[in-house]
């Protein structure tokens, strides 16, 4: 059975749109990742969708609503207990390792299949339903509005807090928005691609897009590229290979992606270096 | 922008682009300046001078809007300050930008123009020219779309210069603008801030903790000692004798050639490190730069 056979089916469809439509939130909001240092706060609001879903599953024994529900009280208390980027990280500390022992203490209550709340850790891509498909248009329609309503202040915000404020930013406010926009991108992505391929297609494409170009603008667009690249081009490799896992193929081609631009970036770069040393001359 | 009718009823006397009065700021117990007076007119380049921990970033930040004083009053162009203010420019402390960070010089700037609306804006011609006016004034066209981390520091200062300027501000509120520069860009900062202050008749206020580079082109300068502080010209200000009586502690002001010397002028901040000698320490730090 060869991949065009797969592409008819309705599970690959699912997976390939769903993947499609994580990239483009990931894509968009990676950037502002990488300019705020917030890779950790990624890295525990997916990990603490366990402890969404868990809490869903025990309550109504819905993990998905649960983890949603998860990540927007994880990111108040982020943007509550780390007011400053310093504290920030050990807020996030505390919170996830805290998060992750009541996760454990709730799954030992639930009596049905745990199972639904670890796929959250590692991602079930072939088994997206239409429901979730839904869900995951709206999450990303509202990331794409609410990203694009606050581009400048969110952008001033990121690179320059303290001017930012002094031009009349809310930065608090900006900073916490973002932080729910975040939370609740990743727990949706964690939860179809694993936590583990959240910070693939979050971080890396970003850092990858940055060291490219210099504009806000196209740094945004080529970060959604590499993120659509790797988990579709992933996708679609597994589906030729089924024996490698898709998470393998998503990793791989997102760390090459970012192989291949740290060294177009140091070629881009250097003719610049070589004007300063001729006039330091 | 919406001005107070009654402050401009007493026109008659040009009024002062920033007045203090009264003004205390106390944190908890710690009280950093009590009492202070001081009107800076337009056109006048005031400098800040005083050992760390004076209050001297947070007197910025309560004409920036974004610090309330304990008691007193403050007025900017008549009216108390606000946050986002367009008639005041500010160029915060010097810091190194990231150096994969995804902005050039010319985005920094127009951040200054735009940054804080929300939504889509439509990129107009004249925003443009705004920021290209800017970016030239600053003398930064040459590296101004090079990406920001990439620039040295005195580049990257130029840019912030530029950022505040965009606005036209009739204040210009500089914090250590010149941290952290060589001795070559500290003189072009300055020489700068100084051009812009007289064509566009703006009022600065610069706070730095070494007069020396900007000896020359201060008029007033205000030294801000544990909760007390002097206003005067350099000469009135920079003695032995009002240092002393400033400090409360005996401090020697030396003239070294056109160099004002502050010896044994003790820190403010409690730790043990750092006993005093803050200003000789800092002479001493510039002068070995170029050796370490």
């Amino acid at each position: 059975m060869g991949l065009g056979f797969y592409l008819h089916q309705s599970f690959a469809q699912h997976a390939l749109i769903a993947a499609a439509l994580i990239s483009i939130a990931c894509g968009l909001l990676g950037p502002f990742v990488v300019t705020r240092g917030a890779a950790f706060a990624v890295h525990g609001t997916a990990e603490l969708a366990f402890t969404g879903a868990a809490a869903g599953l025990l309550v109504s024994n819905d993990p998905v609503v649960g983890a949603l529900v998860g990540s927007v009280v994880v990111a108040t208390a982020i943007g509550l207990l780390g007011a400053r980027a310093r504290e920030r990280d050990s807020a996030i500390g505390v919170i996830l390792a805290f998060g992750l022992g009541l996760g454990v203490l709730l799954l030992s209550h639930y009596h049905g299949f745990a199972t639904e709340a670890t796929d959250i850790l590692f991602g079930y891509i072939y088994g997206v339903s239409n429901g979730q498909l839904v869900i995951l248009l709206a999450i990303v329609a509202v990331v794409i509005v609410v990203t694009a309503f606050m581009f400048r202040p969110l952008l001033f915000a990121s690179v320059d807090p303290e001017l930012a404020e002094a031009r009349g930013v809310p930065v608090r406010l900006v900073g916490l928005l973002f932080l729910y926009l975040l939370a609740v991108t990743v727990t949706e992505a964690a939860q179809i691609v694993g936590t583990l391929l959240v910070l693939s297609l979050t971080i890396t494409p970003a850092a990858a897009a940055q060291r490219l170009s210099a504009r806000p603008g196209i740094v945004m667009g080529m970060s959604v590229l590499f993120a659509f690249l790797a988990a579709d081009g992933g996708l679609v490799a597994n589906l030729q290979h089924p024996t490698v896992k898709a998470s393998v193929f998503v990793t791989f081609i997102s760390f090459g992606l970012y192989l291949v631009a740290r060294a177009a970036g140091y070629l881009l770069r250097r003719p610049r270096a070589h004007v300063h040393t001729v006039e330091a001359h | 922008m919406a001005r107070s009718p009654r402050r401009d009823d007493f026109a008659a006397s040009p009024r002062p682009a920033v007045s203090l009065r009264a003004a205390t700021l106390q944190f908890g117990d710690r009280v950093l300046w009590e009492g202070l007076d001081l009107d800076v007119r337009r056109g006048e380049l005031v400098a800040v001078l005083g050992p760390n921990g004076a209050g001297k970033t947070s007197l910025i930040r309560v004409l920036l809007g974004l610090q309330r004083l304990t008691s007193g009053e403050v007025l900017i162009n008549g009216t108390p300050p606000r946050r986002g203010d367009h008639a005041i420019g500010y160029v915060p402390q010097q810091k190194g930008f990231d150096r994969d960070l995804p902005l050039r010089g010319t985005d920094l700037v127009r951040l200054g123009l735009d940054g804080h609306r929300w939504g889509l804006v439509k990129p107009t011609r004249r925003a443009r020219e705004r920021v290209a006016a800017a970016i030239a004034s600053v003398g930064a066209g040459d590296w101004a779309h090079s990406p920001l981390g990439s620039l040295s520091g005195g580049e990257q200062q130029r840019l912030r210069i530029a950022q505040a300027l965009l606005s036209d501000p009739s204040v210009l509120l500089c914090d250590e603008p010149l941290l952290s520069l060589d001795l070559g860009h500290q003189q072009a900062v300055m020489t700068l801030i100084d051009r812009l202050r007289r064509e566009r008749n703006s009022a600065v206020i610069l706070v730095t903790h070494e007069i020396n580079p900007i000896l020359p082109l201060v008029d007033r300068v205000l030294y801000l000692v544990g909760g007390r502080w002097a206003v005067g010209t350099p000469e009135e200000v920079m003695t032995t004798e009002r240092l002393t009586d400033l400090y409360g502690a005996p401090v020697d002001v030396l003239r070294v050639r056109d160099r004002i010397v502050v010896v044994g002028a003790p820190d403010l901040e409690h730790d043990h490190l750092s006993g005093g000698h803050h200003h000789v320490e800092d002479e001493l730090r510039g002068q070995q730069r170029g050796l370490l």
